[in-house]
């Protein structure tokens, strides 16, 4: 009855709206003009013109095609731009000479460094940047082939009044029969000008060098030429460098303070504008910017009243304490536009608040600074706090990871930094063949991303997931065969038929690494696969050569004498298709640190952890092949070479250098290699007590050249699903995996 | 399980007896009628009520529809102030006044349109030959109908006058210049914002506006690196009026009929001459196509291409390519530009310095081919070293950067204010993967909060959050398990029983039901809801994020023959 009640309501309010339409429609109009007044007057400000399709277009489909004429041909303009853009307006296009770097790649882009002269000791900084430079993969001795070239006179310092000026400079660097008005000369500096004003005047001409600058202000900064670079200490290290503070993220991300700074104030002069406005942020609790008048001689000249209180609350907080406990921290500019505090604070994961107006970021080019810190304005300095304070937790969370990001891939070692400024250039000279914004900005960085080998993301193990695709369904064997074929029962043998029986399997290699000859194709059994055979020439660097021949992301890199069922190859291979940029494998090995011999060790004990899979029987991507034969220093491979060992504790070296994560380990039948039979034990070269004292060395000089101990240690293995559960064995899918 | 299963069957017992009783007959046959009735009644009210009225209403409420010809005339005196010619060093912390933005909660700028007025000099002549054009027409509207517009002029951060500079060809350079010193809030020029897309005139094309313009900021098209100031001008794309006329479906990215297609009427004779001698070496896969000579009348000619008296539909021809030529004309900005990424092909700039369309926020490498102009001869080898699979990513990403940026005046104004919204509110800016990753890729990519790979140290250990309903005796058998873990720092109980009152300290409670209880998440319909879960939870995520795997982690040693005194783990697995 309710229902009926309900309806008949319905009913009756549908007449009175229908009688409202016939006779009251004057109320309606009225309500509509309303209306329709109300959104012409709010939401459309600019009129909905009554002859807007009378407008005529902003150009005629002809005019947007107007050609150049015939007046002027390419190569004259080109010249005539080479003599008006020069020296302060110096682009790529007039001031570089891109005939010296003609070859393609790595043999293109050769760096040249002059000798210093007798006598001579540069900086500590500029020591280590030539070093940099001559332990790089593009250093060349013979000027002749040179593409870049660099001073070995010391630029970095070139304030007047300082103990490193170097006088003389343009009359130095005229003599050089090579210098040619600077073109494709690279200039190193730190500091330039000197007080009162700190201009960006290096005292001598630079011509058409490219200037690689600390502190570059954007009106001086010529654009796609010059590099920024960020100001580093004398103590920064040559290599390696100290990882970043962030060990572990916490949610909500917010620390004790909210925001710090601690440093001088400037009473005068420039920059002085900034530094004496700072301490009015202070409030003493979330947020503490303390300043301190006590520097240069005669501080007390200039004291005022504020000195003498805020030197004891100076006093008060330890920067250090300060760096750690603050989510961010305040780099205000100082005399010159860049601070030491600016690599302080990224390696803090303390998010720097620039304050640094005209400063041109470090590695701009490149970088997306708004990405890691907060660009402020130091006409705005009274709104810091409350920019800081609205910065979300998911965007702190995200600022702070980048900072240590960007820290550990470009700014933690002075070799980083050399090298940086070396690709950017390189980038640059190949600009077709050059690193895209995501590779310079997303995980490992772009030093470890080679773009000889490809500038498609999808072809590095490091982007599948921020593309949304996956690595594909296949790999290719690599079998590295060191001993003569004899039998068709010999190990070999039995592991061609395993592999090729994997359905993800779509091609064999083998790289024959015998003293014997290449067999010929009838020795080897038909496949249901391709089978290559190359020769590798008895190198055992070859084994992780960039083989053309190789297809699939995925390579199964293997030793002749691995044994393995097909469905522990089927396993490891889905458990790599979910770790595409780790070492999949099966032997553990571990290091670890000796104190008695104050080195690194090396151990092949079963133990509960384990830091190295062997690469004897492991799956990983393809590109580290070439990164192993190109980005690794050509003495490590020859120290591989030499000693016929330690190339597959190098891969794990290297891969975990890239991802800093260990290998995985998955289930395997029974213990790789461990149980050799009397007959092999001879010949193995494994077996061998001083093939296992090699090793130990090798970790250790691995880890000087990385310049840190790059393995990481895993305590898990990745097993299948119901792996030696107790349930029927018909319901496991790799059963064979827990045959005895 | 068990807690899951227990709120679902409460559910079904709230329900209450079925919501719709059984109707007879007769009264459906009445309901039905009375409701066809007020229908009816109510379409035939609306004609009524629209159909007569409709142009006497549309009269009647749009009163403030007017012609552009009924914007004020303003008559420039000729000795009025002619702006600065344009510092070239200007950049945002010297020639803007960030005060006017302020510090907002929303981070967004504020921006004013300057109402429309006809600007003619002392003897009458309009200081333009076409006044507004629809482009800027379209632009103005986007702008006063997004978020970004204030008509409070105080309270603006931006200021874009009505005066149409789109076009330089059009204009009168010095009277412009006077009209824009004389906007009432012009200040030199500060916070201003032009949009010019056709700079410069014969014989030399300027790379940017010749019209003095102070401080003002400058989003032009055609840009080169010497006139362009970072981080101050913004670089916008020439678009081209095709985009509104023409509609080219986006095509499935692959292999095109042609490698490299040259569909441009003006290049220098030289570059021609040299496009010509690639296609004398390559054959088919090049198409060189120009003017059409001999057309019949009423065809417009800028809709067709010819090669050799074969003609082309342009820009559909577009489409039949992998590659496509951009090389510059008079001007380094190219129109083509546009109608080459609408056609998803991907395009093969040659114009030495010249600045990309909205190069600060994207990255052009994913989406074309830049080459010097001196490696024109070397174009063909260059782009036959690019693997397929990113040619056809590139022609994705071009079609995208169209889509989102190109398509409209609308699209290129608001990108254009967006770029200079992230530049005032940093803090706040868009990301590279929002600026770049097609909508596609921003679904199916997975980007953790949490990207940075680090392995936290032991120390702080680690918290236990127990859920629980009213399994007490369960309960403490896992309190009292995990509390036996070395690095458990803290236990959370979340007590889930709105019954019963969580249990004090150590006293035990006796759950006579707990076994009951326990059989229920063997039961059938748990299996079927979570099913149901599953497939809700899908249907709102637009996709199945879930992804099988067949490994699991366990102790490296699990289960090893080892001793099991030396296993870090040796527990495990032993149930």
């Amino acid at each position: 009855m309710q229902a009926r009640k309900k309806y008949v309501l319905l009913g009756l309010c549908a007449c009175c709206w229908l009688l409202l339409f016939y006779w009251g429609g004057g109320v309606q109009v009225r309500l509509l003009k309303l209306l329709g007044q109300q959104r012409g007057d709010v939401v459309r400000p600019w009129p909905d013109w009554t002859d807007r399709v009378l407008l005529p277009g902003y150009a005629q489909l002809e005019e947007l095609q107007t050609g150049p004429g015939s007046a002027e041909s390419p190569r004259q303009r080109h010249q005539a731009w080479t003599g008006i853009y020069k020296d302060s307006r110096c682009r790529m296009e007039t001031c570089f000479d891109f005939t010296r770097c003609r070859r393609r790649g790595r043999d293109g882009f050769r760096v040249y460094v002059y000798p210093s002269e007798k006598g001579e000791r540069g900086s500590e900084s500029y020591r280590k940047i030539l070093t940099s430079i001559g332990e790089s993969r593009y250093y060349t001795t013979d000027p002749r082939e040179a593409c870049l070239f660099v001073l070995g006179i010391d630029t970095l310092d070139r304030d007047q009044l300082s103990g490193q000026f170097v006088p003389n400079l343009d009359d130095r660097i005229k003599g050089y029969p090579l210098w040619n008005e600077g073109r494709n000369h690279l200039i190193f500096n730190l500091y330039s000008g000197t007080w009162p004003n700190y201009t960006e005047d290096l005292g001598f001409n630079i011509g058409q060098a490219i200037l690689a600058k600390a502190s570059l202000n954007t009106e001086h900064f010529r654009p796609g030429f010059d590099v920024s670079i960020p100001l580093f200490s004398k103590d920064h290290p040559q290599k390696g460098g100290e990882r970043g503070w962030l060990v572990r993220n916490t949610v909500p991300p917010r620390r004790k303070y909210l925001l710090m700074f601690k440093g001088k104030r400037y009473l005068t002069g420039i920059g002085s504008d900034t530094r004496n406005a700072l301490h009015h942020i202070h409030n003493g609790k979330d947020i503490v910017s303390l300043t301190t008048c006590r520097h240069g001689k005669d501080w007390e000249k200039h004291k005022d009243a504020r000195c003498d209180h805020d030197n004891l609350e100076y006093e008060r907080f330890d920067y250090q304490e300060l760096l750690h406990n603050s989510t961010f921290c305040l780099v205000p500019r100082g005399r010159r536009l860049g601070s030491f505090r600016f690599l302080e604070s990224l390696q803090a994961a303390c998010i720097p608040v620039l304050l640094s107006n005209g400063w041109e970021l470090p590695f701009s080019d490149v970088i997306q600074w708004n990405q890691a810190v907060i660009e402020g304005d130091e006409r705005l300095l009274l709104q810091v706090p409350s920019t800081v304070h609205a910065v979300g937790h998911e965007r702190v969370l995200a600022l702070r990871q980048r900072t240590q990001m960007l820290w550990d891939a470009y700014f933690s070692s002075v070799d980083k930094i050399v090298l940086t400024t070396l690709e950017i250039i390189k980038d640059r000279v190949f600009s077709h063949v050059s690193r895209n914004k995501y590779m310079w900005n997303a995980l490992p960085g772009g030093l470890l991303v080679l773009p000889e080998y490809s500038t498609h993301l999808a072809h590095f193990p490091f982007y599948y997931l921020s593309l949304g695709v996956s690595p594909g369904q296949e790999f290719t064997a690599i079998i590295h065969a060191v001993s003569p074929l004899v039998s068709q029962s010999q190990p070999i043998m039995k592991l061609l038929q395993v592999v090729s029986k994997s359905k993800y399997c779509s091609q064999i290699i083998i790289l024959w690494n015998s003293e014997k000859p290449l067999p010929p194709r009838s020795k080897w059994p038909p496949m249901p696969v391709p089978l290559t055979v190359t020769d590798g020439r008895r190198k055992t660097s070859s084994r992780f050569l960039p083989n053309v021949a190789i297809e699939t992301e995925a390579v199964l890199s293997l030793d002749e004498d691995t044994v393995l069922l097909t469905s522990e190859v089927n396993f490891a291979f889905l458990v790599w298709m979910s770790f595409p940029e780790r070492i999949v494998g099966y032997p553990p090995r571990s290091h670890f640190w000796d104190p008695v011999k104050n080195a690194w060790g090396y151990t092949s004990k079963w133990t509960n952890e384990y830091s190295i899979v062997l690469t004897g029987a492991a799956f990983y991507h393809r590109y580290y092949h070439y990164l192993f034969s190109h980005y690794l220093p050509p003495s490590l491979r020859a120290l591989v070479d030499r000693t016929s060992n330690c190339e597959d504790i190098l891969m794990n070296f290297l891969v975990s250098a890239v991802t800093h994560l260990p290998p995985i380990k998955v289930a395997q039948r029974k213990q790789y290699k461990e149980l050799p039979s009397p007959q092999t034990v001879r010949l193995a070269p494994w077996a061998n007590p001083e093939h296992f004292a090699q090793r130990q060395e090798c970790v250790n000089s691995f880890a000087s050249w990385f310049g840190y101990m790059p393995l990481v240690h895993s305590q898990f293995r990745l097993d299948p699903l119901l792996f030696k559960d107790q349930v029927s064995v018909l319901r496991k899918k790799y059963k064979d995996l827990e045959r005895a | 399980m068990v807690r899951l299963s227990m709120c679902a069957s409460g559910k079904y017992s709230s329900r209450g007896p079925a919501l719709i009783p059984r109707m007879k007959t007769k009264h459906r046959i009445y309901y039905i009628t009375l409701f066809s009735v007020v229908l009816l009644g109510l379409i035939a009210t609306g004609m009524f009520q629209f159909w007569p009225h409709s142009i006497e209403s549309t009269a009647d409420w749009g009163l403030d529809r007017r012609s552009v010809h009924d914007a004020p005339l303003i008559r420039l005196p000729v000795a009025n102030p002619i702006p600065e010619r344009g510092d070239l060093s200007c950049r945002m912390h010297t020639c803007f006044d960030v005060y006017r933005c302020g510090y907002n909660p929303k981070n967004r700028i504020k921006v004013y349109i300057y109402p429309l007025q006809r600007f003619v000099d002392e003897v009458g002549v309009p200081i333009s030959s076409t006044g507004l054009s629809r482009e800027y027409n379209d632009l103005l509207s986007a702008i006063s109908d997004s978020e970004f517009y204030t008509d409070d002029v105080t309270r603006a951060c931006l200021f874009v006058p009505s005066i149409d500079v789109l076009n330089q060809n059009s204009l009168r350079i010095r009277e412009t210049a006077q009209a824009l010193a004389m906007l009432p809030r012009w200040d030199k020029g500060m916070n201003h914002l032009l949009f010019n897309m056709l700079p410069g005139g014969p014989p030399d094309y300027n790379t940017a506006l010749d019209v003095p313009r102070d401080r003002a900021l400058l989003a032009g098209g055609g840009f080169s690196t010497w006139t362009y100031r970072q981080g101050y001008d913004v670089s916008i794309p020439v678009y081209s009026p095709l985009s509104a006329d023409v509609e080219l479906p986006e095509r499935q990215p692959g292999p095109r009929r042609y490698f490299i297609l040259s569909s441009q009427t003006a290049i220098h004779r030289e570059y021609r001459a040299e496009l010509e001698r690639l296609k004398e070496e390559n054959g088919e896969a090049l198409l060189l196509l120009d003017k059409c000579s001999n057309l019949s009348q009423g065809v417009a000619s800028a809709r067709k291409r010819c090669y050799k008296g074969q003609v082309f539909d342009y820009p559909q021809i577009l489409q039949e390519s992998s590659f496509c030529v951009v090389l510059r004309g008079a001007r380094l900005g190219q129109a083509t530009l546009s109608d080459v990424l609408q056609a998803g092909c991907v395009p093969v700039i040659l114009a030495d310095s010249y600045i990309l369309p909205f190069s600060e926020v994207l990255d052009w490498k994913r989406a074309s081919v830049v080459i010097p102009e001196e490696k024109l001869p070397e174009m063909y080898t260059i782009l036959k070293s690019i693997p397929h699979r990113q040619v056809e990513e590139m022609q994705r990403q071009a079609r995208w950067f169209w889509d989102a940026y190109f398509s409209s005046m609308k699209a290129i104004g608001m990108t254009t204010l967006q770029i200079i919204n992230d530049r005032i509110y940093p803090y706040a800016a868009r990301t590279y993967e929002q600026w770049n990753n097609p909508p596609l890729v921003k679904w199916s990519s997975v980007n953790s909060p949490l990207f940075l790979p680090l392995i936290p140290p032991r120390s702080p250990g680690f918290t236990a959050v127990v859920l629980t309903y009213d399994r007490i005796e369960s309960l403490f058998r896992v309190i009292t398990e995990i509390s036996k873990v070395p690095s458990l720092a803290k236990l959370l109980v979340v007590w889930n029983n709105q019954n019963k009152s969580p249990p004090e300290g150590e006293k035990k409670f006796k759950c006579p039901e707990c076994t009951a209880i326990d059989g229920l998440s063997l039961d059938q319909t748990h299996m079927v809801e979570r099913s149901e879960c599953i497939n809700k939870f899908a249907s709102v995520f637009g996709t199945m994020p879930l992804k099988v795997v067949e490994h699991r982690a366990d102790p490296v040693l699990y289960k090893d023959d080892f001793p099991e005194k030396l296993k870090s783990f040796p527990n495990i697995g032993s149930l």
